[in-house]
């Protein structure tokens, strides 16, 4: 053990030196004393030289500030962000932009990008469903984002939620927490709450425990048995997701609440469910959680008799302690945080944890993930561990000897290069804001419901309500065409009085410097010589008319594959 | 980059079009090709095979057009008419499909078991229940992809939604995506406004950014990314787009079809299988007729869909078009044989029925049968996966395919159903 951890200390050494000698920018060191990012600094090092890969180059400072901009807070950087880090002499410069990103200052941008994140991972992109009050499920996650809550409490408020989904003024109760739920479950346990299950499983658990709702899955020790999933699916059958109609057909609001369950065969002391195998076969299940501990099986609800005597339980509450304990809930997170910042979990699917998709870096994973637990499930410090760690830092262009590390191809994935990843279509309608220095003053939810108009045109574009899905741009005919033309481009190409390109017409520059300041503010990078010819002889045959070649450059950049992907 | 950035003026779109392909090779439409293929669609039509869906939006009553039940409780007011299908009656208020279901079969003994919307809605187009683990591809993305070889002059999507927007890919992927249009022909965004000109300065400025891009190796998406904008850019500047313009038909022909959306989406249909997209799907929605349902089918749906349907098959039959080109007719399920204390029907999967015609279909034939007063079937009841592996086998597309979905799993084609085989002669 001695000796593996001198040649690791070795390695680390030698590739420290090599990176400070070959390295662009002075600035790309890591953050001295943190000793969770010298953990991941390590492991992977170690990782490097046993696949025996060479880890990229530093990715330059305006490509680090434009993806931790775009990982932290949802967009990329101002023009005025990046000309300060630009010019910042600071040999910490990178764990200071972390640390604003992280404090204060962005708090807010912070809590909206997470919002989105998370609205997209818990309820999807589909605004038509009338069992889900999406903003209500805004409300409860900007301010479980803006105050940090530790991600243990989140788990247990989106888990045991009750009250009303919808913040309305004549509705008392509201809850935000419960759209979670609020359309996964039926109103008289009708659906018996199988998406419930099945999304509480795999984004809380990192189980995909739906595969076995209705057959064993032929995979090893234990792994994906039928009683699994409808043991697990137990604890939901108390909960109820009562449909309030206020005098209309329509659903106008959710009020989610637990009832006393009185089970399958009317007896609420053992509350049990039956399922059935593929040979018509009945079953019986109980609460038991997918590590074999079991729940008292009362379907009563907490309550207490004449004589003092207490009984019943709250089965949500006694599944959210389980999942609070159980070791694949900081690993579920650390993964699924790993994937939103390197491109790629240690698994695929990121909320894939089964015994059968090991994972590609375990201990790493596994140590990660006590780190975060022993640390108070603390999701800023988590993200500053890994976006400054050496992975992190890394360049998208592969490293110019050794063999190209590419998890797209099906390959283990190896972190030794930045992996090239489509922005989501939030951070890109965030990040053309920004390009164009869009008016932000308008109010935070008439914002919201603006983004969410625009988005709705992807949703459709991409025939599914799935997050994973809608990050697809290729063979997307529609969404190309949104970005060629649609709204939100002809207004960020618009050259009225006060815009962007108004102002970048207007200033003291001459052509060359327009051309540059259009370039850093979408791709933070100056114009190649090839592309600032290109640009200037589009200039020259537009004649007199500078703007609308500004404005043709413009369009060129903001559709371009560079500006779209984080890289 | 010797090429000028200035276009002669008066430069004709034709020529504005070779130019870019020739210039940039970003955009190259095989425009004289594209003009070939609309004049000669006497000649492309024989050689591939195509489906139409006509769907219902909402669970149309079938038990109220397909397979009536005069004079019994549930059968509501409507008689049944003869047609041009021997022993074959339909309801009085389809008149005009009457004179076509000699081409059509009914088939009357479904039984789909899912009478929720959207889980209908997804196992009606794709054979599979819902289920949280994969998503599978509709219709039109199988037979898109099962039928897009055929047509490699297609600059169009091989996979078109009129007026909805249809159920998606699934595991086979966005590039076998539904291309939603409304029935206008209007596709959204496809209009930049500027002139071409200008159009190839933006696009030679935007190439230039992805080939940089592109060579630094960063990832194979970057190249994809280009790839979706050259098929874009092929689409807008397209001739093949004129097949969306239902207006240029002859007034006579957009009036047998309908003024209405759906007049208008089905005569598009043909259009677009002419050019040879292989697959086409049209919305009628506003059959979740739980209240007052007898005046609004009178009154509202009926003449809608018999206009525009039988003028659809018989422009089909007439033009040739029919033996290569399947037409259904469906939605998510039926309507409750017992009329409800609204005098509407509600939510029934367990025995309804669907159309179907074209292809290798037998025509002017029904199949199965329910009892008297049409609650259960009394034949061999059919699932949708059957219905899905029938239309499969009348386009000529072999079912013994398998896909294979994200996490690696087998996947039967049209869930490994079994044609319908009293629907082949």
């Amino acid at each position: 053990m001695a000796s593996r951890c001198l040649v690791i200390l070795a390695l680390i050494l030698s590739c420290g030196r090599a990176a400070r000698a070959a390295g662009p920018s002075p600035g790309a060191d890591v953050h001295p004393g943190l000793p969770q990012v010298e953990f991941i600094n390590q492991q992977l090092t170690a990782a490097w030289a046993s696949d025996g890969v060479r880890p990229a180059s530093d990715a330059t400072d305006g490509e680090w500030c434009r993806r931790v901009h775009l990982d932290l807070i949802g967009r990329i950087p101002k023009l005025e962000e990046l000309k300060a880090f630009l010019a910042d002499k600071s040999p910490s410069k990178r764990a200071d932009l972390v640390a604003r990103l992280l404090g204060e200052e962005y708090e807010d941008e912070y809590s909206r990008h997470w919002t989105d994140v998370w609205t997209t991972m818990l309820i999807g992109r589909d605004a038509t469903n009338d069992l889900v009050n999406r903003s209500g499920m805004r409300q409860y996650l900007r301010r479980a984002f803006s105050k940090n809550i530790p991600y243990d409490r989140l788990m247990e408020e989106l888990v045991t939620a009750t009250g009303v989904n919808a913040n309305r003024k004549d509705l008392d109760g509201f809850n935000g927490a419960t759209n979670f739920l609020s359309g996964k479950l039926g109103e008289m346990g009708d659906d018996k709450g199988l998406e419930a299950t099945a999304k509480t499983a795999r984004i809380f658990l990192g189980l995909q425990v739906q595969c076995t709702q209705c057959h064993d899955h032929p995979l090893p020790p234990n792994q994906g048995k039928q009683n699994q999933f409808w043991e697990l699916n137990a604890f939901f059958r108390q909960a109820r997701a009562l449909r309030r109609r206020g005098g209309t057909d329509d659903v106008q609001w959710i009020e989610l609440v637990d009832e006393d369950f009185v089970g399958d065969q009317n007896d609420p002391e053992e509350a049990e469910i039956y399922y059935e195998l593929r040979n018509g076969q009945k079953r019986v299940a109980y609460p038991v959680f997918v590590d074999g501990t079991a729940i008292p099986r009362s379907g009563f609800l907490p309550g207490t008799m004449e004589d003092g005597t207490r009984y019943g339980v709250n089965r949500r509450r006694e599944l959210a302690t389980l999942i609070r304990t159980s070791p694949l809930f900081p690993k579920a997170a650390v993964n699924r945080m790993w994937g939103h910042f390197l491109g790629h979990g240690f698994t695929r699917p990121v909320d894939d944890l089964g015994e059968h998709n090991p994972p590609s870096h375990p201990e790493l994973l596994d140590g990660l993930a006590e780190r975060f637990r022993d640390g108070g499930f603390d999701l800023k410090e988590l993200a500053r561990w890994i976006v400054l760690s050496r992975p992190y830092a890394t360049s998208s262009r592969p490293s110019a000897s050794g063999p190209d590390d590419d998890p797209a191809s099906g390959e283990k994935p190896k972190f030794a290069r930045f992996y090239l990843r489509q922005m989501q279509a939030e951070e890109l309608y965030e990040s053309l804001l920004t390009a164009t220095e869009a008016d932000r003053a308008a109010r935070a939810e008439d914002a919201a419901k603006k983004k969410d108009e625009w988005l709705s045109q992807f949703v459709i574009a991409f025939g599914t309500d799935e997050g994973d899905e809608a990050t697809t741009f290729n063979g997307s005919i529609p969404q190309v065409l949104t970005m060629f033309n649609g709204d939100l481009i002809e207004n960020a190409v618009a050259i009225g009085k006060g815009g962007f390109l108004h102002r970048v017409a207007a200033a003291p520059l001459n052509s060359t410097a327009r051309i540059e300041t259009l370039y850093l503010a979408a791709l933070a990078r100056k114009p190649s010589r090839t592309e600032l010819d290109v640009a200037k002889r589009l200039v020259a045959a537009r004649k007199g008319d500078a703007i609308g070649a500004l404005q043709d450059v413009w369009w060129a950049v903001l559709n371009s594959n560079e500006f779209i992907f984080q890289h | 980059m010797n090429h000028s950035f200035d276009v002669p003026n008066g430069m004709s779109r034709r020529h504005f079009l070779h130019h870019l392909a020739g210039a940039a090779a970003l955009a190259a439409p095989a425009t004289a090709f594209a003009g070939t293929i609309l004049a000669n669609a006497t000649e492309m039509r024989k050689r591939h095979k195509a489906a139409i869906l006509l769907w219902m939006g909402g669970g149309p009553s079938s038990i109220d057009i397909w397979d009536l039940k005069p004079g019994t409780p549930t059968g509501g007011p409507f008689a049944p008419i003869a047609t041009t299908a021997e022993g074959v009656q339909i309801c009085e208020h389809m008149p005009l499909m009457a004179q076509q279901m000699h081409h059509m079969a009914v088939v009357r003994s479904m039984s789909t078991r899912e009478a929720d919307h959207m889980r209908g809605r997804y196992y009606m187009h794709t054979g599979y229940v819902p289920s949280p683990s994969v998503e599978h591809p509709s219709y039109g993305a199988v037979i898109a992809h099962e039928l897009a070889d055929q047509v490699p002059h297609l600059e169009i999507p091989p996979f078109v939604s009129v007026g909805g927007g249809s159920v998606g890919p699934g595991f086979l992927g966005m590039a076998w995506a539904p291309f939603v249009v409304d029935s206008n022909g209007v596709v959204r965004n496809l209009d930049m406004g500027i002139d071409p000109t200008r159009l190839d300065q933006r696009l030679r400025m935007l190439d230039t950014i992805e080939k940089r891009f592109i060579g630094e190796q960063r990832g194979g998406s970057a190249e994809d990314h280009r790839k979706v904008v050259e098929k874009t850019v092929k689409l807008m500047t397209s001739r093949q787009m004129e097949a969306f313009k239902v207006g240029s038909e002859p007034k006579e022909v957009q009036e047998r079809y309908g003024a209405n959306g759906f007049g208008r989406g089905c005569l598009m249909a043909r259009r677009l299988v002419e050019l040879g997209v292989p697959f086409v799907e049209v919305d009628l929605g506003g059959w979740d007729n739980h209240a007052n349902i007898f005046p609004t089918l009178q009154n509202q749906r009926l003449p809608v869909l018999d206009r525009a349907m039988s003028a659809l098959v018989a422009d089909l039959a007439d033009r040739g078009m029919l033996d290569d080109t399947v037409v259904m007719w469906m939605g998510e399920f039926g309507r409750t044989p017992n009329i409800n204390g609204g005098a509407g029907r509600d939510h029934w999967a367990r025995s309804w029925s669907v159309v179907v015609g074209g292809g290798g279909f037998r025509r002017g034939v029904v199949v199965g049968a329910t009892n008297e007063d049409g609650r259960e079937v009394v034949s061999d009841a059919f699932s949708p996966q059957d219905l899905m592996a029938s239309v499969l086998q009348a386009l000529g597309v072999p079912l013994v395919k398998n896909f294979t979905a994200k996490n690696g799993r087998p996947m039967k084609i049209a869930n490994a159903g079994q044609p319908i085989k009293e629907l082949f002669a």
